[in-house]
């Protein structure tokens, strides 16, 4: 299946392993990702943009839909934060026509108009919804048994669902506990999983960020985690990278390895693990990695 | 209709108060909310369980309590709503983040603290008029909703920020702060976004969305502080890190179209920030060490002035 394809900006930048990872998955999966639509496509905003001015970053959102629309192709993203920045925006775009009208103003200009017709959609709800799990089943050739996984979704996919679809596909609500059953992995339930992982005020006020990624990673830990997965490259950057300062923070070691959705995906495809780049994570991912090979 | 429920409960009068669950299992009608099933249980079976509750109709905001782990109104919860596919019980506690009297009781007085600490009363100037302080009703529509707000303090229970920091005003004040910051006929906007503007206020929340989700009235508190964090960058304050980042992330997307993450935290603290610029080190060196920087100089995308020109475009409409 072919999709427009917007990476995001962080799989671009302080996240690679993110963008790599993906490329490696898509193929095994049968995903054409078709980059080229999206080449102009801008940020999303991150909800920074739409803190300062909505319209502003609604407008750039209707410029993206408008390229993937444009292309014929279902847009597919790989980040929770823009995925949730997309919904919001899209589900405004619907519940306002006129409001949509206005938008289309500042796009002609561009020569682009968005009709209204994308659903963005992030990587791990195409595996559910449109690859299936089944085809996803049939490329684990190594299946990662044993190993205990925490799901981290990131606040923007679960919340708020009524702008995500929940109601009509009830299936995403444990998307991610059902991608880490189907590779063989063991799911690790704990309460944090769909909470904050403090990024948004990382630079606002670190203290607090800092406490959020300590509770998320040694509650993971305690309920016996082996590591967290996560489909949101911003909880990504936050519990993998201020891990260190979270654990000097509670002044014990934490040690939890933070992998994206497609690295998990992609160990259980038998993918080595430096074209995963599981080797660029703050926090080490070694262990994880010697266990798996361990594995019987 | 039989259910289980898991309660969570917490006597302050035991020899050695400490909190336990008890399992009540019950018969119940099928359109039966939550609280028709607690009211059994109290009522049939253990008198001794303590809950809040009065209007049954979701606006006295009296039970909101956590079941299976979310923050709801018990009274407008229905029971077939929340029991897990798998059998298992229905959980239900007392709200989160406030201190528990008794079993589902949960003390409310810091929440009126953070509300008074607002100042939730229309402060206008000038002489006082024969009647009422009239306002246009368009000027008044967009408080509708945040005025709908009945104080059962479910956003407050799920509050991500109000975990980690008790000096957070959190959702349900900052909700209310709005409702007064955008009356048009309060005359004291700008004191209230300026001391809004202080550590625990607008800039403290982490967006997450939680009180948007599980407020059973529509008031979307997240939303109102948002409208705040505008408010206060237009009225210029804009010194503080939230505003600070606001203001760079939206400067570098203008110029790259994209998120520039090395750029980001240098703009926000400012790099001759020495303090911040330390703490920024360790991060960058280990970065460094596994090889991860972001680009150095990244190119702006493709078509970069359709971007900018939708910049100038709609804040020009502001």
């Amino acid at each position: 299946m072919k999709y427009a394809f917007y990476p995001g900006c962080v799989a671009r930048g302080a996240a690679p392993e993110l963008f790599a990872s993906t490329i490696e998955v898509a193929r095994r999966l049968g995903i054409e990702l078709d980059y080229e639509p999206m080449r102009g496509a801008s940020c999303t905003g991150a909800g920074v943009l739409q803190e300062k001015n909505q319209r502003l970053g609604d407008t750039l959102n209707a410029r993206t839909f408008a390229m993937a629309e444009k292309a014929g192709l279902p847009l597919m993203v790989i980040c929770s934060t823009c995925q949730g920045v997309m919904s919001q925006a899209s589900k405004r775009f619907k519940d306002d026509p006129a409001y949509l009208a206005e938008i289309n103003k500042d796009l002609a200009e561009e020569g682009l108009q968005y009709k209204g017709t994308v659903e963005p959609k992030h990587l791990l709800w195409a595996i559910i919804e449109d690859i299936g799990i089944d085809k996803l089943k049939a490329q684990v050739v190594k299946p990662l048994k044993g190993m205990k996984l925490a799901p981290f979704y990131g606040c923007y996919i679960v919340r708020p669902s009524a702008a995500l679809g929940f109601a009509e596909h009830p299936e995403r609500e444990d998307s991610l506990e059902q991608v880490i059953k189907a590779v063989g992995a063991e799911v690790v339930d704990f309460r944090g999983k769909t909470l904050c992982c403090g990024f948004p005020i990382l630079t606002i006020n670190q203290n607090n960020a800092l406490k959020m990624v300590a509770n998320h990673t040694l509650e993971a830990k305690g309920n016996g985690a082996d590591a967290m997965v996560t489909p949101c490259p911003l909880c990504h950057l936050n519990l993998d990278g201020y891990q260190p300062a979270a654990a000097g923070l509670r002044k014990q070691p934490i040690d939890m390895p933070i992998i994206h959705l497609p690295q998990m995906l992609g160990m259980a495809m038998g993918i080595e693990p430096k074209a995963l780049k599981l080797n660029k994570h703050l926090v080490s991912t070694k262990k994880l990695l010697s266990d798996l090979v361990l594995a019987p | 209709m039989d259910v289980t429920l898991n309660v969570k409960r917490y006597n302050p009068d035991a020899a050695k108060p400490a909190s336990y669950n008890q399992e009540y299992r019950i018969d119940l009608e099928d359109g039966s909310s939550l609280l028709d099933g607690l009211i059994k249980v109290r009522e049939e079976m253990d008198g001794t369980l303590a809950l809040r509750c009065s209007c049954r109709s979701a606006i006295c905001g009296s039970c909101a309590m956590r079941v299976n782990g979310r923050a709801v109104l018990a009274c407008n919860t229905k029971m077939k709503d929340v029991m897990p596919k798998d059998g298992s019980p229905v959980k239900v506690e007392p709200a989160g983040n406030m201190g528990v009297v008794k079993d589902l009781i949960v003390n409310f007085d810091v929440f009126w603290g953070k509300i008074k600490a607002v100042k939730p009363w229309l402060q206008p100037e000038g002489p006082v008029p024969q009647g009422e302080y009239l306002a246009p009703n368009e000027a008044m529509l967009h408080l509708a909703g945040v005025m709908g707000c009945i104080m059962c303090g479910a956003c407050v229970s799920d509050c991500t920020v109000l975990e980690v920091d008790k000096n957070f005003l959190g959702p349900a004040a900052l909700a209310k702060a709005y409702r007064f910051v955008g009356d048009p006929r309060d005359a004291h906007e700008k004191d209230r976004l300026k001391d809004l503007t202080k550590y625990g206020g607008m800039w403290d929340c982490t967006r997450c969305m939680q009180c948007v989700q599980v407020c059973p009235k529509g008031v979307d508190p997240m939303g109102r502080i948002m409208k705040m964090r505008d408010k206060a960058l237009a009225a210029g304050y804009n010194n503080t890190y939230g505003a600070r980042h606001a203001l760079a992330f939206t400067d570098l997307v203008r110029h790259g179209g994209h998120l520039d993450e090395l750029r980001l935290p240098i703009k926000t603290f400012g790099i001759f920030n020495v303090k911040e610029m330390l703490k920024l080190a360790p991060i960058g060196m280990r970065s460094q060490m596994v090889g991860k920087v972001p680009p150095l100089f990244p190119k702006p995308i493709p078509g970069i002035q359709n971007v900018r020109r939708i910049f100038e475009k709609v804040e020009a409409k502001r």
